[in-house]
């Protein structure tokens, strides 16, 4: 067998370099790859090329910090009953199922070949959202609890339907597709890359740092473009202070879940500052406007970085006083152990990563294994979790703010100059495959551009961390009450509109 | 309970005592002014990503426009970001900012249903509709109702149901597959009800006008009651434009707002 083609992250390649192979080989080759527990698939997916279906599959090596590029090409014909990746594991699910949406792929053996988003420009136009095929139970002793698309919060739209034994669940299943909006296609249709950085920062409104940085990086590497050290310095910033922000929001929103207002208050206020920050650097306290391919227009002011180390002496004091107070309390204890469990065993045969992963001891964490912007500076820690369970992912968002801080602290000190002379971006190289990986907040961001032969966009795939993570949360809240759902749902904020795109 | 007492006392008080004349700190991207500078009007044009600089005479449609600041950073001399975040209004005209004299964006009183002041002055009850939002402007609206912005002591609150509501927000592009819910939500709501369109994205589409995954039917069919631009929409953004929306006018005299 031809072995894949080897990248790093951040880095291109010509689409000759990658080894086209025959489906049944390719199909072995990555099963084999990510049966190893130091590979993990951070992308698989397809589109039309040269009247044919070119599958193209990622697979992480995080040991080796490489990714392994392999890629298939099926006949308009030769697409039907096809044997699955996910028969054979698990994580490639939903990739077959995008793959069974997108382009027609059937398989004579996945055992979940449903709708994944209803996508606009989706093969079967008569699948409709309103008559998605949920598993059924015959039972009189069991009920089914449909939840949204509309929720009770001020929170993205999706589907829940539950099928409980009283008050214990006993399956969930997760219906997404409401917020799609065609950002894929839009990231061919839109030309100018002004447009196609404005439609990455809003492919997840709270993940701007991290998708944003995923699209520069990868833009400026399909045009062989070396950023400079502060455009660099400016991305880790925004995506460390994204992190701290977002996790401190995400305590308060546990707190308010589980009746604790005083933690809902006080974690709610402490994010105020850190998102203000984003405010005075900016413009934006999201962060929108921020992070551009080849420039940035806001300079990191040794002003900003004495402003920032304050903020962060300020926000330590109370949010150790609020934290010590919180994850002492047996009322929130109580709510929080044991609830939602997510095995390793299962986390791992899902595909989890990021927060989800790591707070069910596996070790996924693209900063430590596929180093990018400033992040070799710190030597990153994989800082693991042991229980799964809503607590263990509360408390990992503790560890990684006071985390996210030490690094902060280490270079806002040396604020790299901005270069005299700035080098112009030009196009991106043409039929070539480019690779970006971030870790955001939730997760591991993974953004795939494929060019033709002048340079153009052919294909764009967007990753966000959820598409491997909801599956986790639907498996968590098994065997849990239905009161516990909202907490569980909140211990993995999971985002909607970055699934459903 | 020591432990808690203490925290309150040290948390102290942290709302905005003055909602309406806040100011944002850092370089905010507010209202614009457009001076009647001659600058390449094609270039200025081309380069906004959302098509909201029209030229002849040059206007920015804040409706359209993403705050991005890229024509203030081209065109420093031409267009100019202010940061009067009161940007709020009624009439979807008024969001077309024109070049030459600044002025503030005001709603139209003439224009706003008598029984909202009447049923709202002190008490509305929002229900919140996120139609493919990216999730920031929810952030925000979110925001509006923590301990710093506390949009709860004006009576302005978000609740869980359509029928508990006075009126519905909507967030994101509308899309398809939202376009039922929507519909189904504000059937729900009582009369009178008000709708409020939040950020760009709900207001024109944003980046996303014309992608084929929307449906914005909803909007040809139903009247406006509050445009709130930004992306997202800053929390004193929308508290002021529904607090203009709401506030009791005498008379039905335009008023004048005290521009900051």
């Amino acid at each position: 067998m031809v072995p894949p083609a080897t990248i790093q992250n951040n880095s291109t390649i010509h689409l000759k370099e990658i080894p086209v192979v025959g489906y049944e080989d390719f199909l072995e080759t990555n099963v084999n790859l990510i049966g190893d527990e130091t590979h993990h698939c951070v992308n698989y997916f397809g589109f039309h090329y040269q009247n044919k279906i070119k599958l193209i599959c990622c697979i992480a090596n995080d040991q080796d910090a490489i990714v392994l590029i392999s890629s298939a090409e099926l006949e308009p014909g030769s697409i039907q009953g096809l044997p699955s990746f996910t028969a054979r594991h698990l994580s490639f699910q939903l990739f077959e199922r995008e793959l069974h949406e997108s382009l027609g792929l059937t398989y004579n053996d996945h055992p979940w070949l449903k709708p994944v988003r209803y996508a606009f420009n989706r093969v079967d136009q008569n699948a409709s959202i309103e008559n998605y095929p949920f598993y059924k139970i015959k039972s009189e002793e069991l009920h089914e609890v449909g939840v949204g698309p509309i929720h009770a919060g001020i929170i993205e739209p999706g589907h829940f339907r539950f099928i409980c034994n009283g008050e214990q669940i006993l399956h969930l299943e997760i219906q997404l597709g409401y917020q799609h909006r065609g950002v894929e296609a839009l990231f061919l249709s839109r030309k100018k890359l002004l447009q196609r950085t404005t439609l990455a920062e809003s492919i997840s409104g709270d993940t701007v740092a991290g998708h944003t940085t995923a699209f520069v990086n990868l833009w400026e590497s399909l045009c062989g473009y070396p950023a400079d050290q502060d455009l660099k310095f400016a991305r880790t910033v925004a995506l460390e202070l994204e992190r701290i922000a977002i996790h401190t929001g995400d305590l308060s929103a546990i707190c308010t879940d589980i009746g604790y207002q005083l933690g809902s208050a006080v974690f709610g206020r402490l994010r105020t500052p850190v998102i203000n920050f984003f405010q005075e650097w900016c413009g934006n306290r999201l962060a929108k406007g921020l992070i551009r391919a080849g420039h940035n227009h806001f300079n990191f002011s040794r002003d900003l970085a004495n402003r920032l180390e304050k903020l962060f002496d300020d926000y330590e004091r109370d949010f150790d006083e609020i934290w010590g107070e919180f994850h002492t309390l047996p009322t929130v204890l109580g709510r929080l152990e044991k609830t939602g469990v997510v095995s390793r065993e299962l986390a791992a045969s899902i595909g989890t990563v990021g927060m989800t992963a790591r707070a069910s001891v596996i070790m996924r964490d693209i900063r430590a294994t596929h180093a990018y912007g400033l992040y070799d500076l710190f030597s990153p820690i994989t800082i693991v979790k042991h229980h799964g369970d809503v607590y263990s992912r509360t408390r990992l968002r503790h560890d990684e703010i006071i985390q996210s801080m030490v690094y902060l602290r280490k270079i806002i000190r040396k604020v790299p100059s901005e270069p005299k002379v700035r080098v112009s971006l030009s196009g991106p190289k043409p039929e070539s495959f480019g690779i970006s990986l971030t870790e955001g907040w939730r997760g591991e961001i993974c953004h795939c551009a494929v060019t033709d032969e002048k340079g153009e966009l052919l294909h764009y795939k967007v990753k966000d961390p959820s598409m491997h993570n909801w599956l986790a949360l639907a498996m968590a809240v098994r065997n849990n009450e239905i009161s516990d759902f909202p907490i569980c749902n909140k211990s993995f904020d999971l985002s909607y509109c970055g699934h459903d795109l | 309970m020591i432990g808690n007492i203490k925290i309150l006392v040290h948390q102290g008080m942290q709302s905005i005592p003055d909602i309406t004349n806040a100011e944002i700190p850092g370089p905010f991207r507010g209202t614009p002014v457009i001076t009647s500078e001659k600058v390449d009007e094609r270039a200025l044009v081309e380069l906004c990503p959302t098509g909201a600089i029209l030229s002849s005479p040059m206007r920015i449609d804040l409706g359209n426009c993403t705050f991005c600041g890229e024509c203030a950073f081209a065109f420093p001399d031409k267009i100019r970001f202010t940061k009067d975040y009161k940007m709020a209004t009624n009439d979807r005209s008024r969001l077309i900012v024109a070049e030459g004299k600044a002025q503030p964006i005001m709603l139209d009183p003439d224009l706003i249903k008598r029984e909202i002041s009447q049923f709202f002055k002190g008490s509305l009850k929002l229900r919140q509709v996120s139609a493919g939002g990216d999730n920031s402007c929810e952030l925000e609206l979110n925001a509006c109702g923590n301990v710093n912005f506390d949009m709860g002591r004006f009576g302005i609150e978000f609740v869980a149901s359509p029928r508990h509501a006075d009126g519905i927000v909507i967030t994101g592009p509308l899309t398809e597959s939202m376009a039922t819910p929507l519909q189904n939500c504000y059937d729900a709501v009582p009369d009178p009800k008000i709708i409020i369109l939040v950020g760009t994205d709900a207001i024109s589409g944003g980046i996303f006008a014309g992608s084929l995954a929307l449906n914005r039917s909803f909007l040809d069919n139903h009247k406006v009651d509050l445009y709130v631009p930004g992306n997202p929409v800053h929390p004193l953004t929308f508290i002021n434009g529904v607090l203009e929306l709401i506030k009791e006018r005498k008379n039905n005299l335009a008023e004048h707002r005290i521009s900051t």
